[in-house]
């Protein structure tokens, strides 16, 4: 019966348990993170066509200009090494530009896509907290596309090398030569590196823009860009200073100048010493950038379970 | 002892509109609930606090546990279908228990795979693919496969055919439902769960207005199709309610011996929507209830 009475007793604490199957903390999260593939196919899809094109175009490209360049190679043992590993060492950058894309994509629609087709309520009758769910949505950005950057990148590579070393032979040039040059190990232990650093720069933007998906009732492409925009703008009325903007180039550019000794625009970055990870790791926006990153996650976490089913 | 569900002065506000006031609750294990109510009654709000969707002031334990602090850990041992629960349209049949497996403690895909073996539903469909009455079976064949000691249904039959609604139910009955488990139902279509619940509530305006196990509800009410000649006599034992149909009166009896009334006319065990319109006596609250 409904009755007010203030006199309630307390009800009795202490969940009813029964045994639960051993069940490690880590394979909630796993699954969810199988999940997110599952339904955004572009994951993997996306860098896979670009890697395709970019297999394609590379070898083309190597196939007719390299054996050329090779044969009157510069004097300057830098430039020469350069002419040489070219084709091969920025075959990866259209693929970590293509994930970095998705990323951005996949993160605006995360958590607003399960509250526009309403299978939120499903989710959340299965017993994986918003904290899992949250992160496993973060995860996808973070570490999952990289890490498809990171095999494709180094498979376009390889077979890039494979297939030009017949090609360079026909025309008269000796392929020793590239392999000389191109240190696969190193180029891989770059890569790692270059993808790590992006993933941790990039994080406030990502977190950012999941923090928005899981707050915005609609349009949240619109919410995310419209604050900056808004705040770029405020700043142009104001004449001298436009620390946002500034900012916000620091935060998009930043990452190269701190991780890296050299400039990546003009040679090829892919010896150990190029790296500069004390430096990058003791910046300070690395770390308010993380912590920016947590902000908006621990948000996002909190707006997902109090979000009311409509 | 504890009880499945219990609660006590549940309250819910969306601004000025009370959708639960004060309401209390117990719903002791192996009952087979019915909260019956008009739209907007608090039914929906009342099972969202349940599931831990909604927060909400007041005391409520679902298994011994607070639902909106640990969501994921009483989701191991609830279940839910509803109407608006929908399955994602991308996911295929078998990712659904793929998922389920990797994420749920106590999901046994055997059961559920048997389950969908007895419909004609392809494992590697889309839920896209489906019709509103298969992604239904799907649900069901999904709660099916996870040992759940309570299962919540929101509308969980609404918009589908006659059919695919009493399958439902009896899959419930007799493969699902014993006497460890509970089942909490919410519908309009009353009359179909009538057989199967043990327990009816009424809610209206956030409150509990009525309560009663099957089994009191046979004994106490009685529907009499009283013979015209007996109308001012059964009138005279005060009906709660009363009707026409086709010229004759129908009257509903609360605590009034069966051997009695049957001198009058006709005796029957009253449908828990003539109940319920009897109960809300006030006609604002007839037309949801009866549907």
């Amino acid at each position: 019966m409904s009755t007010l009475s203030n006199d309630v007793q307390p009800i009795p604490a202490g969940p009813q348990e029964t045994a639960v199957p051993a069940q490690p903390e880590t394979r909630p999260f796993y699954w969810s993170v199988r999940r997110e593939v599952w339904e955004n196919r572009s994951i993997y899809l996306a860098p896979l066509i670009v890697a395709a094109v970019v297999l394609f175009g590379s070898f083309v490209g190597a196939s007719s200009t390299l054996p050329k360049r090779m044969k009157n190679l510069p004097a300057d043992p830098v430039q020469r090494h350069a002419v040489i590993v070219q084709p091969f060492s920025m075959a990866p950058a259209p693929i970590m530009l293509a994930t970095f894309i998705v990323g951005l994509f996949y993160a605006l629609d995360a958590l607003y896509g399960e509250r526009r087709d309403r299978s939120i309520l499903f989710w959340k009758s299965l017993p994986v907290s918003d904290r899992t769910t949250v992160l496993s949505k973060a995860s996808i950005p973070l570490i999952v596309l990289p890490l498809i950057a990171f095999v494709l990148g180094l498979t376009v590579q390889l077979i890039l090398l494979v297939l030009t070393t017949p090609v360079l032979a026909a025309k008269g040039v000796n392929p020793a030569r590239v392999w000389a040059e191109f240190r696969y190990p190193q180029e891989a232990l770059v890569m790692v590196y270059g993808l790590t650093v992006h993933s941790l720069w990039f994080a406030p933007i990502y977190a950012w823009l999941l923090l928005v998906s899981a707050w915005a009732r609609r349009s949240p492409a619109l919410w995310a860009i419209l604050p900056p925009v808004m705040l770029l703008a405020f700043e142009q009325m104001i004449p001298g200073a436009n620390p946002f903007g500034q900012l916000l180039k620091y935060r998009v550019m930043g990452a190269m100048g701190l991780a890296f000794q050299i400039d990546a625009m003009h040679v090829p970055i892919d010896r150990l010493w190029h790296l500069s990870p004390g430096r990058f790791l003791s910046s300070g926006g690395l770390w308010s950038g993380l912590l920016f990153a947590a902000v908006c996650l621990a948000v996002a976490v909190r707006l997902r379970r109090n979000r009311e089913p409509s | 002892m504890t009880a499945t569900i219990e609660a006590r002065g549940l309250r819910k506000s969306f601004g000025a509109s009370v959708a639960l006031d004060g309401v209390d609750l117990r719903v002791e294990e192996g009952r087979i609930l019915g909260l019956i109510g008009p739209n907007g009654a608090g039914k929906t709000t009342a099972l969202n606090a349940i599931l831990g969707l909604t927060p909400f002031q007041g005391e409520l334990k679902v298994l011994g546990r607070d639902p909106w602090t640990e969501r994921d850990l009483l989701m191991r041992d609830v279940a839910f279908i509803a109407d608006v629960a929908v399955l994602p349209r991308w996911i295929r049949v078998s990712q659904v228990f793929d998922y389920a497996a990797g994420v749920h403690p106590r999901f046994d895909r055997a059961k559920a795979e048997g389950f969908l073996a007895r419909t004609s539903i392809r494992r590697n469909s889309k839920v896209r693919e489906l019709s509103k009455g298969m992604v239904t079976q799907l649900h069901l064949a999904l709660v099916m496969g996870i040992d759940a000691r309570l299962l919540v249904l929101d509308e969980p039959t609404l918009g589908l055919d006659i059919l695919v609604r009493k399958q439902f139910y009896d899959s419930l009955l007799n493969d699902y439902f014993d006497r460890r488990r509970t089942i909490l139902v919410t519908t309009h279509q009353v009359e179909e769960i009538q057989d199967v619940l043990t327990d009816v509530m009424f809610i209206n305006r956030g409150r509990i207005v009525f309560s009663c196990s099957m089994e009191d509800f046979e004994v106490r009410y009685a529907e009499v199709m009283v013979n015209p000649e007996h109308v001012a006599a059964a009138r005279a034992l005060g009906p709660i309610r009363e009707r026409q149909v086709f010229g004759r009166s129908i009257l509903l009896f609360d605590g009034i011996d069966r051997r009695q009334l049957a001198a009058l006319g006709e005796v029957r065990t009253p449908g828990i929507a003539d109940l319920f319109v009897a109960i809300m006596g006030n006609p604002a609250s007839q037309e949801g209830a009866a549907r």
